[in-house]
């Protein structure tokens, strides 16, 4: 079939080295600037929308299935079978009720941030020392001032680390929703592939994922150590 | 929801099975492209895990491997590989999905044996076994659960990410995605993407059933009975849990 027409006798590619096609290519980045940071921001508000949608709704899903083990133990199954569920399937599956637009994208995005956020947020609240909440409860604090000032702060460590981890792996999901158009940077890279394998923009693409993923990254954990001054101050 | 009865439908008719490219045939290619491709993972990833996590060296690259992986899009090193000198097909395809298969391999099986207690080590050492006794009596045993879990994680991943292939150029059941887009077939697209999905999480399952067979010592299935402590609950950890 394709594989077949692909490799002719030499074994390897013959039309899309005739011409020259180099990885990369300075002059496309310079030449093409718009339509690269029209994805970048396409990219950016994608994954932004997806991790703080996944975290404005895993944070109640997380404090009310903590109040119950039977609770807590379907949300991880619910969460671990939509962790198993590629991304192609995902967004096909979506595709029906919200046709090509970014909406697709968007809300496969959201369920992936909401499992990996759910699973953290439960673990960070689990791992709140009972004593701690009984001593604070002991001192008169009541439900509200107790989440804020004690189980928030304790738990804030796993919360961040599940940011990271959300932010991260939907920077690389976000690249799938070229299935409908809108794919963010991953278009460059779908778009460099029809191109008859025009190198330079596939690169572009793919490199400016990793950079975007590290930007993140680097953001939160800034953000993770202003909100957690006292990490900072113990090992100091 | 047409959609979804069109592709009952379309699931349900034998010829769309069995004729040349249809499903049974995708999915052969599928399986194939995965299995080819932990293999590969494994022969390269796990010796050298076990010998680093033996001598207790190389941490700190095997954990920049694990998370560097995580922020290369699966999408972008298919289509790297689909234009390579090495031309778009299943060979392309299997050798990308061998580069993701590694680091879930290699991670895993590493802080396995690495988190092997010395005192059990040193044990083994004065009951005179010699080094090679000692990794494969000792080391490995007691890994087994954190290796298989490195296996698991691989698998699954290399099953889903073999979908994505159909969009450069590959084989496997991401083609009837692919199609459906193309002829603006909703039921086959709902149709693959329920093959895709319904395999990976086969997979998954089996991959379980396979790690609770051949770990040694007691035992419990995933879904079993859990204590009564607040501890199991808390959500395993997952060295690269991340959705594909």
């Amino acid at each position: 079939m394709l594989s077949a027409v692909a490799s002719a006798p030499g074994g390897t590619l013959s039309a899309a080295d005739a011409a020259p096609n180099p990885w990369f290519d300075p002059s496309y980045v310079s030449e093409n600037w718009d339509t690269i940071l029209r994805y970048l921001a396409e990219h950016v508000r994608l994954t932004v929308g997806a991790v703080v949608l996944g975290a404005l709704i895993a944070l109640p899903l997380a404090l009310v299935a903590r109040r119950s083990r039977y609770l807590a133990g379907s949300v991880l199954a619910v969460s671990t079978i939509v962790y198993t569920i590629p991304s192609l399937a995902m967004f096909a599956f979506i595709f029906p009720f919200t046709g090509l637009s970014a909406a697709t994208v968007l809300i496969g995005l959201v369920a992936y941030s909401l499992v990996i956020l759910v699973r953290n947020f439960l673990t960070g609240l689990l791992g709140v020392p009972d004593d701690v909440r009984e001593a604070a409860r002991g001192m008169g604090y009541g439900p509200v001032r107790l989440f804020w000032r004690i189980e928030l702060p304790l738990a804030l460590p796993a919360f961040m680390a599940g940011l990271r981890m959300a932010a991260v792996s939907t920077v690389a999901l976000t690249t799938v929703g070229v299935l409908v158009g809108h794919g963010g940077l991953g278009q460059l890279i779908f778009g460099g592939f029809n191109a008859n394998f025009y190198r330079a923009e596939i690169v572009t693409g793919a490199v400016g994922c990793v950079l975007l993923a590290l930007v993140a990254d680097v953001l939160l954990a800034g953000v993770e150590r202003l909100v957690t001054p006292w990490a900072r101050a113990g090992r100091g | 929801m047409s959609a979804f009865g069109e592709a009952i439908v379309y699931l349900n008719d034998p010829f769309n099975w069995t004729r040349r490219g249809g499903i049974l045939e995708l999915l052969g290619e599928h399986l194939a492209i995965s299995v080819v491709a932990v293999l590969a993972a494994w022969v390269i990833a796990f010796p050298v895990a076990v010998a680093l996590g033996a001598s207790g060296r190389g941490g700190a690259a095997v954990v920049v491997v694990s998370n560097v992986s995580r922020a290369v899009p699966t999408l972008a090193l298919l289509t790297l590989f689909a234009v390579s000198p090495i031309g778009f097909g299943n060979r392309a395809t299997t050798i990308a999905l061998t580069v993701f298969a590694i680091p879930p391999i290699l991670a895993n099986s590493y802080v396995g044996v690495r988190g092997v207690d010395a005192d059990v080590r040193e044990a083994a050492r004065a009951m005179g076994m010699t080094r090679s006794q000692v990794i494969r009596r000792v080391d490995l045993p007691l890994a087994l659960p954190l290796i298989m879990a490195g296996l698991r994680t691989a698998t699954v991943q290399v099953v889903a990410t073999a979908s994505l292939a159909a969009l450069v150029g590959g084989g496997g059941l991401g083609r009837l995605v692919r199609l459906g887009f193309g002829q603006q077939d909703y039921g086959l697209i709902i149709a693959g993407a329920l093959l895709i999905a319904v395999l990976a999480v086969f997979t998954e399952l089996v991959l379980v059933l396979l790690s609770w067979a051949v770990t040694p010592g007691p035992r419990r299935l995933p879904w079993a009975g859990r204590r009564a402590d607040t501890a199991a609950v808390v959500p395993e950890p997952t060295a690269a849990g991340v959705p594909l």
